[in-house]
């Protein structure tokens, strides 16, 4: 059922809205894993980012792919919760919380675990359009129990311009995805973190300068 | 469909199938030389030629959504491409609602609404709704690069629309088509060979530095022989009326070419986008269509209507 829902969410929904309104030229798609377990983290401005996302893979993989997601935004009513969880897929991460209490990325370990390919925004929260912000660093500790689950950068174009932060109509504008080789996880946090910045800048860097 | 269109479309076609024919051939004679773009080119001239024909033979309701459906793609491109104030969001949606409104006053034959809506009432309604945001920084900036916008990709283009609904027998509207775009067309390309091949004077060296008055001039001269020579079958015009209608195809033709070169220079691009793999974007197409499709429409519209 859950399946199903996900489907028609992505053919009536993602489809549409991003590649019929908006239009996206996806570099590289190959890099992106074709089974599970795996990571894919991407910058984040605008909630237009998963769907995206969702559209980069095949019909037949949509329902392996899951987003980590803020529970304090996702899961503040009933409904959004429902539509959050079962339909979106999120993976909810509880934000701000003592960590010695209860593990915020449980979730996210267990999907792993179940051979998913979850979706990540390092940045935590979706920030100034077209402008990265710093890396959290859940991340890190995360994939230090998966060394061999490939890390997946993938960088958006244009999706703050078209919907940022508090707007609610996507306007259309064309997308630039660009998908780099996958990275494994490294033992030293800063230098793993500050490699994976890197590559999003220069990405960056590659779509402004077309 | 009346047996001219079927044969203008059968002749557009063949035309295709000869040049991927000749590609592949040439491709198997010498394998050294990279064809990739060539035929990249011509397997978009493929698509091209599928959409237009449909755009000109279907029933209006679809022929207009397909027409509107460039408009919207050609002014996604633009909006793509110039910087916009984040500011300008509700601004930007209403530039793309004017799309369907124009073509649906194409669709219910409203002449003079089709001539004004743009051009007067779009153009005072985006800078109110602009001053409603209240944001003065670049405001004149960010107003005049919208209406350009729209003028181009939305006015200019719906021109070609209203072309197929013009009162006359049924497939008098997609012949004019046919004979505005395919005019357009070799006047592009016949400007590019001419030059290619005796050009040395150049007209315009900072904003396109491959264009010279050789080309201009031979490319003209082409574009009038063949607006003779198909006037006649496919427009009400007259002899002479072709020629003229040729004459002003060549040099507009030219000048949407240049203007939207200096657009490119100005933001910095080669092409304007990607969407048509061998010939950059839908821009880098519709360049020169952006003038000379309303000049033809209102210079036949003033002589036969």
């Amino acid at each position: 059922m859950n399946r199903l829902l996900r489907l028609l969410f992505v053919v009536v929904i993602a489809y549409p809205v991003v590649l019929a309104w908006l239009g996206v030229s996806v570099a590289n798609r190959k890099r992106l894993p074709t089974k599970g377990p795996g990571i894919i983290i991407a910058n984040h401005n605008s909630h237009l980012d998963l769907l995206t996302l969702l559209t980069l893979f095949p019909l037949s993989k949509v329902h392996l792919v899951h987003p980590a997601a803020a529970a304090d935004y996702f899961l503040k009513n009933r409904w959004v919760a429902w539509f959050a969880t079962r339909v979106v897929g999120i993976i909810p991460v509880v934000r701000g919380g003592d960590p010695k209490q209860s593990d915020p990325l449980a979730g996210c370990v267990q999907a792993l675990q179940e051979g998913k390919i979850l979706v990540l925004f390092p940045e935590g929260t979706r920030g100034e359009p077209e402008r990265l912000s710093e890396f959290k660093s859940g991340l890190w500790y995360l994939c230090q129990q998966f060394p061999e689950v490939p890390v997946t950068p993938v960088f958006m174009h244009g999706l703050g311009r078209a919907m940022g932060k508090g707007q609610w109509i996507p306007v259309p504008f064309f997308i630039d995805v660009y998908v780099d080789e996958p990275v494994y996880c490294r033992s030293d946090k800063s230098v793993f973190i500050s490699d994976l910045k890197q590559r999003f800048e220069s990405l960056q860097n590659n779509a402004q300068g077309r | 469909m009346s047996p001219i269109l079927i044969r203008a479309l059968i002749i557009m076609f063949a035309l295709l199938i000869i040049a991927s024919i000749t590609i592949r051939v040439m491709s198997l004679r010498s394998p050294e030389r990279d064809w990739i773009e060539l035929r990249q080119r011509i397997n978009t001239w493929w698509w091209i030629v599928i959409v237009f024909a449909l755009a000109i033979s279907t029933p209006r309701v679809i022929s207009l959504t397909i027409f509107a459906i460039i408009s919207f793609l050609a002014l996604k491109e633009y909006l793509t491409l110039i910087p916009t104030r984040r500011t300008d969001h509700m601004p930007l949606l209403w530039a793309y609602i004017a799309i369907p409104i124009q073509y649906y006053w194409i669709g219910i034959e409203w002449y003079s609404m089709f001539l004004v809506f743009i051009p007067v009432y779009v153009f005072l309604f985006l800078p109110m709704r602009m001053v409603l945001i209240g944001n003065n920084k670049d405001f004149l900036h960010s107003a005049s690069m919208l209406h350009w916008g729209v003028m181009t990709t939305v006015f200019a283009i719906s021109h070609v629309a209203y072309l197929t609904v013009l009162p006359g027998k049924p497939e008098t509207g997609p012949l004019l088509v046919i004979f505005l775009v395919v005019l357009t067309e070799c006047n592009d390309i016949a400007q590019y060979l001419w030059g290619k091949s005796f050009g040395r004077i150049k007209v315009i060296p900072k904003v396109s530095p491959n264009k010279t008055l050789e080309g201009l001039v031979g490319g003209v001269m082409t574009t009038m022989f063949l607006a003779w020579l198909l006037g006649g079958i496919l427009t009400p015009l007259s002899g002479w009326e072709s020629v003229l209608v040729g004459l002003l195809i060549g040099i507009t033709g030219f000048i949407g070419d240049v203007v939207m070169s200096a657009v490119k220079r100005d933001i910095g691009v080669k092409d304007s986008g990607k969407l048509l793999p061998g010939h950059g974007g839908i821009l880098d197409r519709l360049d020169s269509l952006i003038y000379t499709a309303p000049l033809f429409f209102h210079i036949l519209y003033y002589l036969h209507y």
